[in-house]
């Protein structure tokens, strides 16, 4: 593998470590601090995606278009949904056992893959990249590399710096690491739990969707991709530590690493090892990378 | 009459019910669907004795179901029909091995850590089928001959393929009753309730965890076997996830906690599909028959916490007029 091969693969890495990053953020956050372990929390991944889609026509004919502008109203949808979501069904789920919240998010992939195939069908469908960014960078003389991808990139990171100010530097995420590490605690410090629930189950549904929706134009939409997302997104939430935002980033960029590395290196066997990756880290460190906040 | 002696008497009706369904219907359809649903029923079976009677959640059990029927099909040969008993032991000891392996190692670590470590070790076993020629690939491989045992037990008829799953059925939920009253199933239930204490108590868990686990293991490689060779057929899709999601939604539906939970959440479970799949009753809309199966999931965790199996308290003491649901657990936390 010579220096341009390499580095292409470092930046398709990076790019797939950080998406991974903005949903299992918001499932590690969901699990540390409500203790819900969500199953539909590919699903939203799948929304934001489908959002990227069926809004950009839709923008198109009313607004005039706009990349940015599409993303924003979908951003602003994710949260609405996942506001109403976390009121309608999540909100019942935090004093039931974990079992019963395995069921009922379940069910709830199945009403929204159904749903997504009563609304748009179940073919596969390309989504546009944006005039702007549809160029590619020459990298050495016969590679380049894909403008829209380094977007991507840099989108991430803008939001895992945010996303990393919110949590260490506000009031806001002093209040989430709180409610993270002692739910009773902060409650009698008279601090509105419900109300910080439905805050992070939004901003967690709206990162997973967001995340969607800057890859659709990569990957296309298609059904059962946020079953894929779903599973790898555990094996880094795990593998960081359960509730952790610093050891789900870790995570994410190791898997985006081995998954990418593998596919070139060892293509017959890059199935397995994420899993083996997984499976040896857990032996090592039962608790995962990181001990939760 | 005590509450033990009825529940026993209904058990013995639906074993009844079903050994005389295929003269009440006759269809070869009915019948090729109770076949499978009693194999998925042994299936959630083997999880029930993890989940339910021990509290280890196992997110990989497709991956022993798999393993049973690819040994069921790779060990038959190509000569002539292989005999069942030798070929049934073997199918479920393969599956056996691989859960000691999984077992072995995954028990080191603990609750949701556990359920990704079995996933992990479950999709590994899924990539190698998948990925290999071992296995045939994608494509999956078919069985040349089916199993016999001298001549009166042929395999090839569908009736006689009903018959072995319902004896096999009945065979398996026997043999977990046995086990869960016997010192060693007291044992899991006290891992299961509060398994500091029962360290506590001079009990090294570990080995009755590990001994769970292969035996879970075993009745799932039964259940593989058995769905082999009733579709002449395997392919990687057995090892798949979703099918260790299925198996655990089934016990979860039907209640946790009792063996008869397993076997009617399998049948709710698979019938509800059937009903939902039905385009006599639903027309072009059976087209999306996840919808309607995803929204009864959804009320079943809304007004049944404890399952299927608590559904007539429920009725009675909503006949009484109380309205209080006795929930067998309390809550844990609180919002």
């Amino acid at each position: 593998m010579d220096l341009t091969t390499f580095l292409i693969q470092c930046l398709n890495a990076l790019q797939y470590g950080l998406l991974l990053f903005l949903v299992a953020s918001g499932l590690t956050l969901i699990f540390g601090i409500m203790g819900v372990i969500n199953l539909a929390h590919g699903s939203f991944y799948m929304i934001g995606a489908y959002m990227a889609y069926a809004l950009s026509p839709v923008i198109e004919a009313t607004l005039g278009g706009g990349f940015f502008l599409t993303l924003l109203i979908g951003l602003a949808l994710a949260v609405l949904l996942g506001y109403l979501l976390e009121w309608a069904f999540y909100s019942y789920l935090y004093n039931r056992d974990h079992l019963q919240q395995v069921l009922m998010t379940y069910g709830l992939i199945l009403v929204f893959e159904e749903l997504r195939s009563l609304l748009v069908g179940d073919d596969v469908h390309g989504v546009q990249i944006p005039d702007f960014l549809s160029g590619s960078i020459p990298l050495g003389e016969v590679m380049s590399y894909p403008v829209y991808r380094l977007f991507v990139s840099a989108m991430c990171l803008v939001l895992v710096v945010g996303l990393f100010y919110i949590f260490n530097r506000t009031r806001l995420g002093m209040m989430i690491r709180a409610g993270a590490s002692n739910r009773e605690m902060i409650q009698s410090l008279g601090i509105d739990i419900n109300f910080l629930y439905r805050v992070v189950f939004a901003a967690g549904f709206a990162l997973a969707a967001f995340a969607g929706m800057v890859a659709a134009p990569v990957s296309s939409v298609y059904p059962g991709m946020g079953n894929e997302v779903l599973i790898i997104c555990f094996v880094v939430v795990v593998i960081g530590g359960i509730g952790s935002i610093q050891g789900a980033l870790v995570a994410a960029l190791l898997i985006g690493f081995i998954d990418t590395f593998g596919k070139v290196l060892l293509p017959e066997a890059a199935g397995v090892l994420v899993y083996l990756a997984m499976a040896v880290i857990l032996l090592w460190k039962p608790n995962g990378l990181f001990k939760a906040a | 009459m005590t509450m033990v002696n009825q529940k026993a008497i209904f058990v013995a009706l639906f074993f009844l019910v079903l050994l005389a369904y295929p003269w009440l219907d006759g269809g070869s359809y009915g019948i090729d669907l109770v076949t499978k649903i009693m194999i998925y029923a042994i299936f959630a079976l083997s999880l029930e004795l993890l989940v339910g009677s021990t509290g280890l959640v196992c997110f990989g059990q497709a991956a022993f179901f798999g393993i049973g029927a690819y040994a069921a099909v790779l060990l038959s040969g190509e000569d002539g029909p292989a005999s069942i008993l030798w070929l049934l032991p073997a199918s479920a000891g393969a599956a056996a091995l691989y859960a000691l392996a999984v077992g072995s190692l995954s028990l080191r670590t603990k609750g949701v850590y556990f359920i990704m470590v079995t996933l992990a070790f479950a999709q590994m076993a899924y990539f190698i089928v998948h990925d290999t020629p071992l296995g045939g690939g994608t494509d999956g491989i078919y069985l040349y001959f089916r199993p016999i045992l001298g001549e009166w037990l042929v395999l090839d008829e569908p009736l006689v393929m009903y018959m072995f799953s319902l004896f096999c059925l009945v065979g398996t939920f026997g043999f977990l009753g046995v086990l869960l009253r016997s010192r060693f199933g007291r044992a899991l239930a006290g891992i299961k309730e509060n398994e500091q204490r029962m360290l506590g108590t001079g009990f090294v868990t570990y080995p009755y965890k590990l001994a769970a686990f292969t035996i879970s293991g075993a009745l799932a490689g039964l259940a593989g076997f058995l769905f082999a060779v009733k579709d002449g057929f395997v392919n990687p899709e057995l090892l798949n996830w979703h099918l260790s999601g299925a198996a655990l939604v089934m016990i979860i539906l039907g209640g946790l906690g009792h063996l008869r939970g397993a076997i009617t959440g399998a049948f709710a479970f698979m019938l509800l599909q059937e009903f939902f799949k039905s385009e006599a009753i639903f027309g072009e809309f059976a087209r999306h028959w996840h919808l309607g199966l995803g929204l009864v999931i959804i009320l079943a965790v809304a007004f049944l916490p404890s399952g299927l199996v608590g559904l007539p308290d429920v009725l009675r003491s909503r006949l009484a007029g109380s309205g209080v649901v006795p929930l067998k657990k309390l809550p844990e936390g609180g919002r």
